[in-house]
């Protein structure tokens, strides 16, 4: 394997019984480059995490980390990656500087050496530094997590869904911390079912029920989607997802937000809509042409 | 090194934020030694009596004076005849009764009956055997005037006499809290991590597995020991139990019971993943037959072939055999060491066990 890319991943399978959670995964990571895997609950985000973190073994094919095999080298993997659960993970019964303490002197370093990496994320965190962890705010125990993930200044962090349950302030911190630590060289493999972090990152790789349904930049991504998307709105939504959904043109109708993103089959005149939806009783119809986001793509292929 | 101290540290903070772990850690053993050895004891203090006297002579009266004296009875009702004495008895005003009686056969100038309240046999039979003691003693201190009685007891159930047991408890309840601390509260420490999820944290650290159990049992070890010293020394002060054999041994075996122990909830510990289940587990598997079947209650010699079995198997049995040797009979190594291997080699077998089958990653 090749030791330049932070992480290599070559045809990972796994099954649980009957359960495929991973199908042939494949892709790569570049040193120091904010990678996202987004997609729904149970996609296998999880899975790819604890695979990369040597606490799984794939059924089939091979991965790494710089040099070294996930499977053979395990021991150093451990010593130079970061890993955050998905679940908060530290020890709720000590403060916040004793868990760090605790992780940096485990790693075999201190607080005081790699303070400078963590700065900014424990800073938020020193007013309540004598608070027990299991004490804090959603937010706040993912930061505490981050920083004792950080402290031994790992070269590759797997991050398995950090801000799921966190509020949307939190949410846009923590992205912020994310995008700094990536400055510092380190690899970062985030996962999240939240589409609209998708555009936060480097790369993304939307995930369903354990296949890759693309790999590309965020705006890539966005490219490759080739219908034309309307969004539709009108005074009933809930009637007006149904009507969307008989309409001959129609590919795809989904909600989203207050309005109905509607992907058509072939390109139209937005009047044959206009006068579809008033025959059909629909008040305060608006239809925009709009550029496709990355939950529109996961959308399109997920169908697919 | 630094690590596996801090490791040590953390584990500690554990033991002494949770109030409740620390309550069956340092509570649990003192209220169990003080418990056995006041409340739950086969010794009778003042057990209410009635003397039917039908002699009414002077033996009789010093007699019945002699057992009213000890402080094992208190005479309370002298009742005309036996249909009052059975009607104290099912009103629970007695425990006993002593009828001394005319006997018209010429053989026997002077007969005395005991007669118990057995649906309590083992007090039933504890009396009886006082009042017997105290009776003979009487009767050799007065040859001429009483010439040798036939003491007739009358017990309404039969079962195993265990009086020389006496001294059982302390042994018994070392056995149990060592166990409790050793077995039941590590595999509930390391299936903890599992159940929070700090485990999958530790995994993916360069601490090693032999670590993170090293680190966990240190600090139970720590507190098993303590707690073996503060139950010897309640056991000698407070209730007078002799330590006859070399103290250092008997320090020795308690540590390798913890061993054994600690290696037990190792086991149960790599085969649970949630604290409730390894708290049953433990309970089911560890304290049950702990109290059962050790000996520590029940005599081994008087079970089923089946059990007695069984018995061989459970590490308490051997323990409690070598503590009873170092503290009553004052053994040394010469009288316990197949018993000490037997524990040995369960050690050994245990670590293996739980070292094989301890998982370097989640499945």
């Amino acid at each position: 394997m090749n030791a330049d890319k932070a992480i290599q991943i070559r045809a990972i399978h796994k099954t649980y019984g009957p359960v495929k959670a991973l199908e042939n995964i494949t892709f790569d990571v570049a040193p120091g480059e904010l990678f996202g895997l987004i997609g729904p609950d149970g996609a296998g985000k999880t899975s790819l995490i604890r695979i990369l973190a040597s606490l799984l073994l794939a059924d089939e094919g091979e991965a790494a980390i710089y040099e070294w095999d996930i499977v053979r080298d395990y021991r150093q993997i451990r010593k130079h990656i970061g890993y955050m659960p998905g679940r908060f993970s530290l020890y709720q019964d000590l403060s916040v500087e004793e868990n760090l303490h605790f992780f940096a002197t485990l790693f075999g370093t201190s607080i005081e050496e790699n303070y400078d990496l963590v700065k900014d994320i424990y800073r938020q965190l020193e007013p309540f530094k004598s608070r027990r962890a299991g004490k804090l705010s959603g937010g706040m125990k993912q930061k505490l997590a981050l920083c004792c993930a950080l402290i031994h200044r790992p070269r590759v962090l797997l991050l398995d869904e950090p801000t799921t349950g966190v509020d949307p302030v939190s949410r846009k911190e923590f992205w912020e911390m994310l995008n700094q630590i990536r400055r510092e060289g380190i690899s970062i493999l985030v996962s999240t079912p939240y589409m609209d972090e998708a555009s936060l990152c480097d790369r993304i790789a939307l995930i369903q029920k354990g296949k890759i349904l693309g790999i590309d930049t965020p705006n890539g991504l966005t490219s490759r989607y080739e219908r034309p998307l309307w969004a539709v709105r009108a005074s009933d939504t809930y009637r007006l997802i149904g009507d969307l959904r008989t309409f001959s043109n129609t590919h795809t109708a989904y909600p989203f937000g207050d309005s109905v993103h509607l992907g058509l089959k072939e390109a139209t005149d937005q009047a044959v809509l206009y006068q579809y939806l008033l025959e059909k009783g629909h008040e305060s119809v608006q239809i925009e042409a709009i550029r496709p986001d990355v939950e529109d793509c996961f959308m399109e292929w997920m169908g697919g | 090194m630094k690590a596996f101290f801090i490791f040590i540290r953390k584990e500690f903070y554990h033991i002494f934020r949770d109030s409740r772990s620390l309550l069956i850690l340092l509570g649990m053993p003192i209220v169990l030694v003080l418990l056995f050895g006041f409340a739950i004891t086969n010794e009778i203090k003042e057990a209410k009596i009635a003397v039917v006297d039908d002699t009414r002579n002077k033996v009789s009266r010093e007699m019945a004076q002699r057992l009213d004296a000890s402080n094992y009875f208190e005479v309370v009702v002298y009742p005309e005849n036996q249909s009052v004495m059975d009607e104290a008895f099912r009103q629970n005003q007695i425990k006993m009764a002593v009828i001394f009686r005319n006997d018209l056969s010429p053989a026997h100038d002077s007969q005395i009956h005991l007669i118990a309240d057995a649906s309590d046999p083992n007090t039933a039979n504890t009396l009886i055997n006082y009042a017997t003691i105290i009776i003979r003693t009487f009767e050799q201190e007065h040859p001429a005037q009483a010439k040798p009685a036939r003491i007739q007891t009358e017990v309404r159930m039969l079962y195993n006499p265990r009086l020389e047991g006496v001294y059982m408890f302390v042994p018994g309840v070392m056995t149990i809290i060592l166990m409790l601390v050793s077995a039941m509260m590590t595999s509930i420490a390391i299936t903890r991590e599992k159940e929070l999820g700090t485990m999958e944290v530790l995994l993916v650290s360069p601490i090693r597995p032999f670590g993170i159990i090293l680190g966990k049992v240190i600090p139970y070890i720590v507190i098993a020991l303590a707690n073996t010293a503060v139950i010897l020394l309640l056991g000698t002060l407070v209730f007078q139990m002799p330590v006859r054999g070399s103290l250092a041994l008997l320090l020795g075996a308690c540590g390798l019971f913890v061993i054994t122990s600690l290696a037990l909830g190792l086991l149960i510990s790599t085969r649970t993943n949630s604290q409730q289940v390894a708290m049953l587990i433990s309970l089911m598997a560890l304290m049950l037959p702990t109290i059962l079947l050790s000996g520590f209650i029940f005599p081994i010699e008087s079970m089923p072939l089946l059990l007695q079995w069984i018995s061989n198997i459970i590490p308490a049995k051997w323990f409690i055999i070598i503590v009873k040797n170092i503290m009553l009979k004052g053994t040394g190594l010469e009288a316990i060491w197949k018993e000490s291997l037997i524990l040995v080699g369960m050690t050994l077998f245990l670590f293996l066990a739980s070292i094989r089958s301890f998982k370097i990653r989640l499945a």
